[in-house]
């Protein structure tokens, strides 16, 4: 190896560590490479003013209608409102079924996002649209499409309740397939587009330094993909946690069973508005919770 | 300073936006002064607001009313009654609440947004949705404990959840059902798909599924009849021509309407 070689090859990473979607690197304008990653938090570039505005108005659409949530939440009874048997059997499906729903996303999504990347699949952009579709489709209609592929009249669904008696509707595996059917493409964006930034090379350098593709991949590209297969099981594992519409419409409503956080929510409104707002901030607090931990162990960079 | 300018016209534009759905009332009196001369003739927009299971039968009146009150433009906003309820709760201007359900009105009754005391102006009663042609034999409301029964039904704090509570009360059968839905269609959407045996829905529910469902009657549906209730709101901009279109609801006209749609006859 030459030293043109490595010179060459770090900017591709974006650094020495390897931490790929390194945004505060990028934007930085440091020269040295190990300055910029331990400074990354000073403001060191000068943001055009104009820019607050936007991004004020942006923050404040997000923030003030959970702040409006928080002012309208009956406190005093906040505590009764969120131990009852119905809300903490939501909270410990839903925990349960965004848990598997996100292994799920990592097992199936993780080799979809490398095939998608870095296979070559013929009709590339029209497999990753298809990948994106849960993205674009009502989850309404994403649980019908569902219903219509495995309900018990469905394609699918007809030969399992013939073959087998298995019907999935109103189980909690139905909770599950709805889950991970509208969190997949958060996850396969999310990896597919680390291996994108990351590049092919490292993986070329292995081969023709003898290692085989399983080697490569394991000791490599799996590295090398660990920050964006972290942030992408985050976003699935949020959006597991707030899915209400594929579930309602392929699995049903019945409390411990199909009944999750957000289920009850909408069901609860319509007697107890109190209820309702009570179990909407406790879908908030594990949300945060569960980004702001993501967010932070991606930031340190997991490589 | 043309970026500067750009920024408070961008500002300004924000802040009027926001102005102008935090205050609907605002306008309201204006509307309601130039329409004080032609309120006799009757002419504005009365905005109903009505449960979703009235969606066909107003949907006819609708077209009854304008043709004989020429200049009313009625619009009709269907929605689950408690979400409308709300909404007007919320301060959503409108004339006209027809509820499914006692309950939902008096959230509005409570609030004071009620201008005077509802009618009822229907009844709706409780029917065993089947697949077509009712393929299990399910001949009454007792068979649907039965454990082999995929049986679906509306969660109590809905209207039509709360009726079948009170039917498993009054006879004594405890359903095991499959998932209890959030309204009532979505409980008719089980059985129609062939995911559910059964589904308890109203009988106005299953004759405007038409063909993609089969109904069967059972005497007990008569021990939790739901009302139907109907108001001019408080805060109506067109009370005048709101209580014209209540007034064709509860006529003959309305009623024979309501019971093309299956509902029963008011009080």
């Amino acid at each position: 190896m030459t030293e043109g070689d490595t010179s060459g090859a770090v900017p591709v990473g974006g650094g020495s560590t390897g931490t790929v979607p390194d945004v505060g690197a990028v934007g930085g304008s440091a020269p040295n490479g190990r300055r910029r990653l331990t400074d990354r938090r000073s403001p060191a570039v000068a943001l055009p003013r104009l820019l607050w505005i936007p991004a004020a108005c942006a923050f404040a659409l997000v923030a003030l209608p959970v702040a409006g949530l928080l002012l309208r939440a009956d406190w005093p009874r906040m505590p009764e409102l969120l131990t009852s048997e119905a809300a903490l059997d939501a909270l410990r499906l839903s925990l349960i079924t965004a848990a598997i729903s996100t292994a799920l996303c990592i097992v199936l999504g993780g080799p979809l996002a490398v095939v998608l990347a870095r296979g070559r699949p013929p009709g590339l952009r029209f497999l990753r649209s298809v990948v994106l579709l849960p993205l674009v489709l009502p989850p309404v209609v994403g649980g019908l499409a569902l219903l219509f592929l495995l309900g018990r009249t469905g394609l699918l669904g007809r030969q399992l309740d013939l073959w087998f008696g298995i019907t999935i509707p109103f189980t909690t595996t139905a909770v599950v397939l709805a889950q991970t059917f509208v969190a997949l493409p958060f996850l396969v964006v999310s990896v597919e587009g680390a291996l994108r930034t990351a590049g092919g090379r490292y993986e070329a350098v292995a081969a023709t330094l003898g290692a085989g593709p399983g080697y490569a991949f394991r000791h490599v590209t799996i590295p090398l993909v660990l920050p964006g297969l972290a942030s992408g099981s985050v976003l699935a594992f949020a959006r597991c946690l707030g899915e209400f519409g594929a579930t309602t419409a392929f699995a049903g409503s019945l409390q411990g069973t199909t009944r999750t956080l957000p289920l009850l929510v909408y069901l609860q409104r319509e007697t107890d508005v109190d209820g309702a707002v009570a179990l909407s901030l406790l879908l908030v607090v594990v949300a945060v919770v569960v980004v702001g931990a993501g967010r932070s162990r991606v930031a340190e960079g997991l490589s | 300073m043309k970026t500067r300018a750009l920024a408070v016209a961008g500002l300004a534009l924000l802040l009027a936006g926001c102005g102008g759905g935090a205050q609907p009332a605002a306008p309201a009196p204006s509307v309601a002064s130039s329409a004080a001369p032609s309120a006799a003739t009757g002419s504005g927009t009365v905005t109903v607001l009505a449960a979703a299971s009235l969606t066909e039968a107003f949907g006819n009146l609708e077209k009854r009313f304008e043709a004989d009150h020429p200049g009313v433009d009625v619009k009709l906003n269907f929605a689950g009654s408690s979400d409308l309820a709300q909404q007007i709760v919320n301060g959503a201007p409108a004339d006209v609440f027809a509820a499914a359900s006692d309950a939902t009105m008096k959230t509005v009754t409570d609030a004071g947004l009620a201008a005077g005391t509802p009618t009822i102006f229907a009844t709706n009663v409780l029917q065993i949705a089947t697949a077509p042609g009712n393929p299990k034999g399910i001949a009454s409301f007792a068979v649907l404990a039965k454990p082999d029964l995929k049986v679906v039904v509306c969660a109590p704090q809905v209207p039509c959840g709360a009726a079948t509570e009170k039917i498993e009360k009054a006879t004594g059968v405890t359903l095991s059902p499959v998932s209890e839905e959030a309204d009532v269609k979505s409980t008719l959407g089980k059985v129609s798909s062939g995911d559910a045996d059964a589904g308890l829905v109203y009988v106005t529910d299953v004759q405007a599924a038409g063909t993609a469902v089969s109904g069967v009657n059972f005497p007990e549906a008569n021990q939790a009849t739901t009302n139907y209730p109907i108001t001019v709101l408080k805060n109506a901009p067109q009370a005048q021509a709101a209580q014209q279109f209540i007034d064709v609801v509860t006529g003959t006209d309305g009623q024979q309407a309501l019971k093309e749609a299956g509902f029963g006859p008011g009080k």
